[in-house]
């Protein structure tokens, strides 16, 4: 497939995992966090770490969309979904995220009337489609999604739709890293920054990793040679000394970000003063809401929902996984209470999810590197 | 010591995998149970199972093979589908084919041949006469080229509002010739495997046929019968053949990943060799969908002793069914009970059922 295989070929891949092993220098370990699942899943599921030394460990960060939303939202999500009046739609990895009673899945079971779609545009449609009822719509995502959820709103308002209600949990990538680089549990060697976000926010916001933290970032894309030019380049800054925001995405991510898409987003939505994410807990501004201006399309308007913050179920390290604290097989309940068709975390169902990949792909990766190794 | 910690996991993983699932968690049954994967798996062993238990229910192969008891006649292979698809049409067939061809398929993996069908249809009030008829011939197109005969067939209908507009199942027997032996138990390590054409054709067409993607993608199901590419290959390599499978819901994947466990060997699979059209390739690129989990409709798996995998791929490609016939994969005695795919990328990673149904990553 033209624009695809090239991204993928291993005979490039194995020339640059050479560049890569000549770069380690020797007894040092080289810690390096891949902020968004996009990246997680490539890693996994192109087995990216077999073509790296031992010295490096991928870390995987917080940049999972569906892994963020805490209970108590999904809890809020359901209780919308269940009113007889909604047609209630969501992206797909949505409805098997488990809240307090069950997934959005066995709400649909019950008999709510869940829908996935592939864009918020597609929900307006379904409210186009149906006057006679409620469509919402459950937005979720960092930057990446949130120019479609912007773009969506500002056409509903220009149709003049009075049965569309966006559920917004839109959130940003910033202040995430920025807890990460606060918190003392991790001592990190520099970031694969997010290609998607950046396509929308540029690199610019970055900058503060490298100037007030010294670590390099370097922006990368999501094929399997982007991630792991990344990591060169991460490691070629590491050599030299310096701290850095390079960019190795440059087919898409321009330094100053889509212009347009931000100020679609600026146009509709402004920062909460705080928000709970899973794991992470409250961060302050660090999530967006519809501006009053949107009010008739907000669904937190205009139904009510428990809005009671839930704690995540005490065997969950969900948190610990999402700060690269913990691996995912180092959770208490990884693989046996939790597993892809029971999960009890968020990490467990998206395939962004770092417990979901390390299951689905990565089972086998520990054992051979330890096979490999000389005893 | 970390390590040692991670293997103490991931092998108590595997324990968990092997072992049967005695109870079922879940409180209602959710779509993921007709999914094919994980939780189907589940239903039927925790649920199912239990309480139909008997030694020919238990092999959970397509098709259930036995003695016609106490008659002297040939062994006998039996099995039923229902079909619930939406569409009822869709590009490269209908609901009507695929009734005729599903059942006919699963009685074509225990190597046997398929002489009889019944059909049962469920029909909601106020389904259009013209479009049953539609799919009555296309049952009849689609028995007369598989060789086999419908001989009985039932029809319910219910309110309207109840059954989206048509149902269909079919049941089948077939005879098996009493030197065939196909069964998972049967794959030993060095064995080479065999896919008879394209992967995830059915499912990718019958998803862009529901028209909700925008995606302008020409595609067509697979639907066929595959009694006669059965007949060509046990003809080709009588004795190399050791296992057929059908990889309908759940794809190449699910199969795999249960002949795997089945048979306690290892599978390696070469991304490099699986064959997948531009078309699939591309959809499944844009949803975020795996083409290895998609469903087949046409297409068989075969395990082949390696002796023979040449003449095996040459008797399928000679088929107009198996012309883009591909060896994909490898077993292996270690690691037991895991499929390892290699990919085009130079790593590896596992291949395990599906979970849940497939659905599409969202960034």
């Amino acid at each position: 497939m033209r624009f695809v295989d090239e991204y993928r070929s291993g005979e490039v891949a194995a020339r640059l995992a050479e560049r890569i092993a000549a770069l380690v220098e020797p007894g040092r370990h080289y810690k390096l966090m891949e902020v968004c699942g996009g990246h997680t899943h490539a890693i996994y599921k192109h087995g990216v770490e077999d073509l790296l030394p031992d010295e490096i460990e991928l870390v995987h960060g917080p940049g999972c969309p569906v892994c963020v939303i805490p209970m108590g939202r999904q809890d809020d999500a359901i209780a919308i979904a269940e009113r007889p009046e909604v047609i209630f739609t969501t992206f797909g990895d949505m409805m098997r995220v488990p809240a307090s009673k069950g997934s959005l899945l066995d709400a649909k079971a019950r008999g709510a009337d869940v829908r996935m779609v592939y864009s918020p545009l597609d929900a307006l449609k379904l409210a186009r489609q149906n006057p006679e009822r409620e469509v919402a719509f459950f937005a979720i995502g960092f930057e990446t999604t949130t120019p479609s959820t912007a773009l969506t709103l500002l056409r509903a308002r220009a149709e003049g739709a009075r049965n569309f209600f966006v559920f917004a949990n839109h959130v940003t990538i910033i202040p995430a890293i920025r807890a990460i680089l606060d918190s003392p549990d991790l001592r990190l060697d520099g970031f694969i920054g997010p290609g998607h976000v950046s396509t929308v926010i540029g690199t610019r916001p970055y900058r503060f990793i490298a100037r007030d933290f010294g670590k390099p970032v370097v922006v990368s894309g999501f094929e399997p040679l982007d991630v792991l030019q990344g990591v060169y380049m991460v490691l070629r800054q590491l050599r030299d000394g310096r701290s850095e925001v390079e960019n190795q995405y440059t087919r898409v991510v321009r330094e100053e970000g889509n212009l347009l898409a931000l100020r679609a987003i600026a146009d509709t939505m402004e920062l909460r003063t705080t928000f709970e994410w899973r794991g992470l807990g409250f961060i302050s501004q660090s999530a967006l809401k519809l501006r009053p201006e949107f009010a008739d399309f907000d669904a937190e308007l205009r139904y009510e929902v428990p809005g009671v913050r839930v704690a995540d179920p005490k065997a969950c390290q969900c948190g610990e996984v999402l700060k690269g604290v913990i691996k995912p097989w180092e959770c208490k309940v990884f693989g046996t209470a939790c597993t892809p068709d029971h999960p009890i975390g968020t990490c467990m169902v998206s395939s962004e999810g770092a417990c979901a990949a390390y299951y689905n792909y990565g089972r086998y990766a520990g054992r051979r590197r330890r096979e490999a190794a000389p005893a | 010591m970390a390590d040692r910690r991670e293997q103490e996991v991931l092998d108590a993983i595997e324990r968990r995998r092997r072992r049967p699932t005695r109870k079922l968690l879940d409180q209602q049954i959710t779509l993921a149970h007709g999914a094919g994967g994980k939780s189907t798996h589940a239903l039927i062993e925790a649920l199912f199972l239990p309480e139909l238990r008997n030694p020919v229910l238990e092999q959970l192969a397509d098709s259930a093979v036995f003695d016609a008891n106490g008659t002297g006649g040939p062994r006998l292979a039996f099995s039923t589908d229902s079909y619930v698809v939406r569409p009822l049409f869709f590009p490269g067939g209908d609901i009507g084919e695929l009734a005729v061809n599903g059942t006919v398929n699963d009685l074509a993996m225990s190597g046997g041949r398929p002489l009889f069908l019944s059909a049962g249809f469920i029909v909601e009030e106020g389904f259009p006469t013209e479009e049953l008829r539609r799919v009555a011939a296309s049952m009849a197109a689609a028995a007369r080229s598989a060789s086999v005969e419908v001989v009985a067939a039932d029809t319910k209908v219910v309110e309207r509002g109840k059954a989206d507009g048509l149902y269909v199942n079919t049941a089948g027997v077939a005879v098996l010739d009493s030197e065939v032996e196909l069964r998972a138990d049967r794959v030993r390590p060095g064995d080479r495997v065999l896919v008879s054409g394209t992967l995830g054709d059915h499912g990718m067409a019958v998803m862009i046929a529901r028209g909700e993607l925008e995606l302008e993608v020409e595609l067509d199901s697979d639907t066929a019968p595959l009694n006669a590419l059965v007949g060509a290959l046990i003809e080709a390599v009588p004795d190399g053949l050791r296992c057929l499978r059908d990889p309908t819901r759940g794809g190449l994947a699910t199969v795999l990943a249960e002949l795997a466990l089945a048979a306690e060997v290892g599978i390696a699979v070469d991304e490099r060799a699986l064959p997948v059209s531009p078309q699939v390739n591309g959809a499944c690129e844009i949803l975020g969908i795996d083409p290895l989990y998609v469903a087949n409709e046409g297409k068989l798996v075969a395990f082949v002793a390696p002796e023979k995998a040449d003449a095996a791929l040459d008797a399928a490609r000679s088929h107009p069914l198996g012309r883009d016939a591909a060896i994909v994969a490898e077993v292996r005695p270690e690691p037991p009970g895991l499929v390892l795919l290699e990919t085009a990328f130079g790593g590896s990673r596992v291949i395990d059922m599906l979970a849940g149904d497939p659905l599409p990553r969202i960034c």
